[in-house]
C-alpha cells in the first residue's frame, strides 16, 4: 500500500498530538488550531520551500484569493452551490458538499521570502509554492 | 415514503482494492428527467477516473494524482489516501445504459436519466 503522505509519520503524530490534548485539557498545539474544513489542506517542506495543497475542487482560479501577510498564508474564496431552488422542480436526497465562503489560514515558517509565492490551480487542487530564502538554506562550509 | 432513487451501497464493491480510499462528498439532485449527482474529486485527473454501472450499482473510482516534489517531508495532512471510492445502487426506473459523465476542476457531474416509460405523464382526467 503506498500513501499520500507517509501514514506512520501521521500516525505517530496523531499519537503525540493526543497525548498533548490529554495533559492539556483542550488546549491546542497551534493558536488556530488545524480545525478540519474547506478546503482540506495538506503542508509540506523542502530544504527550499513551503508546499501547502489546497483540496477545493470546482472554484473559478479568478475567485480564488492567496494572500501572504506577516507570515501568515491566507486562502479564500466562495463557492457556489447547486442544490436547486424552492421553484424548480427538483429534489435533493444528498446534500454533503460545501457550499459557500471559505477561508483557511495558515502560519509559515519564519524563514520563508514573502516576494517567492507562486500559486497554481488542477484538477480543484489549489497549490501555493512558498519559496524560503537564501540565506536561510543550509550551505555547506569549506573548511581551509 | 421517501423512496430514493439513488441509494448509496456499503462497502463491498470490488474486493481486489482493499486498501483504505476517501469518500468523496456528493449532492444528489433528482428532477423530473432523471437524477444528477455531483462528486467532489480534487486531484483526479481524466485519465484516472472510472464511472461504471454493474447491475444495478454504480461506481466510482477515481486516483489522486498530486505533483510532490521529491525531497518533500509532510508536517500535516488532512487528506491522507490516494484513491477515491463510493457506490450506489441505482432504483429501477434509472436507465443504466444513458449515464453521461463529465469531470470539470475535480468535480464529477454524472447524469442518470430517467427510462423512458419512468418520465412523468400527465393523465387527463375524463369527465364522466
Amino acid at each position: 500500500m503506498y500513501s499520500l503522505f507517509s501514514r506512520d509519520l501521521f500516525a505517530e503524530f496523531d499519537r503525540l498530538q493526543r497525548e498533548l490534548q490529554q495533559s492539556f485539557g483542550t488546549m491546542s498545539p497551534s493558536i488556530r488550531g488545524f480545525a478540519p474544513g474547506f478546503p482540506a489542506l495538506n503542508v509540506g517542506s523542502t530544504p527550499r520551500s513551503v508546499e501547502v495543497y489546497a483540496f477545493a475542487p470546482g472554484i473559478d482560479p479568478a475567485r480564488i484569493e492567496v494572500n501572504l501577510e506577516r507570515g501568515v498564508l491566507t486562502i479564500e474564496g466562495e463557492r457556489a452551490g447547486v442544490l436547486p431552488t424552492d421553484d424548480d422542480k427538483a429534489t435533493a436526497h444528498v446534500n454533503e458538499r460545501f457550499e459557500g465562503r471559505f477561508r483557511r489560514v495558515l502560519s509559515m515558517p519564519d524563514d520563508i521570502d514573502p516576494g517567492a509565492v507562486n500559486a497554481s490551480y488542477r484538477d480543484g487542487v489549489l497549490h501555493v509554492s512558498v519559496q524560503r530564502r537564501e540565506s536561510a538554506q543550509p550551505r555547506r562550509i569549506e573548511v581551509q | 415514503m421517501n423512496t430514493r432513487a439513488v441509494t448509496e451501497t456499503k462497502a463491498n464493491t470490488s474486493p481486489s482494492r482493499e486498501e483504505p480510499a476517501l469518500l468523496p462528498p456528493v449532492d444528489v439532485i433528482e428532477d423530473a428527467t432523471g437524477i444528477t449527482l455531483y462528486a467532489d474529486l480534487p486531484g483526479v485527473p481524466k485519465d484516472r477516473l472510472n464511472v461504471r454501472v454493474e447491475g444495478e450499482t454504480l461506481l466510482i473510482d477515481a486516483d489522486l494524482v498530486l505533483a510532490l516534489p521529491q525531497d518533500m517531508q509532510a508536517s500535516h495532512a488532512e487528506v491522507r489516501h490516494t484513491h477515491y471510492r463510493r457506490a450506489f445502487t441505482l432504483s429501477r426506473e434509472l436507465d443504466p445504459g444513458q449515464v453521461s459523465a463529465e469531470l470539470s476542476q475535480g468535480v464529477l457531474r454524472l447524469r442518470i436519466p430517467k427510462a423512458e416509460h419512468a418520465q412523468p405523464r400527465r393523465i387527463a382526467v375524463q369527465v364522466a
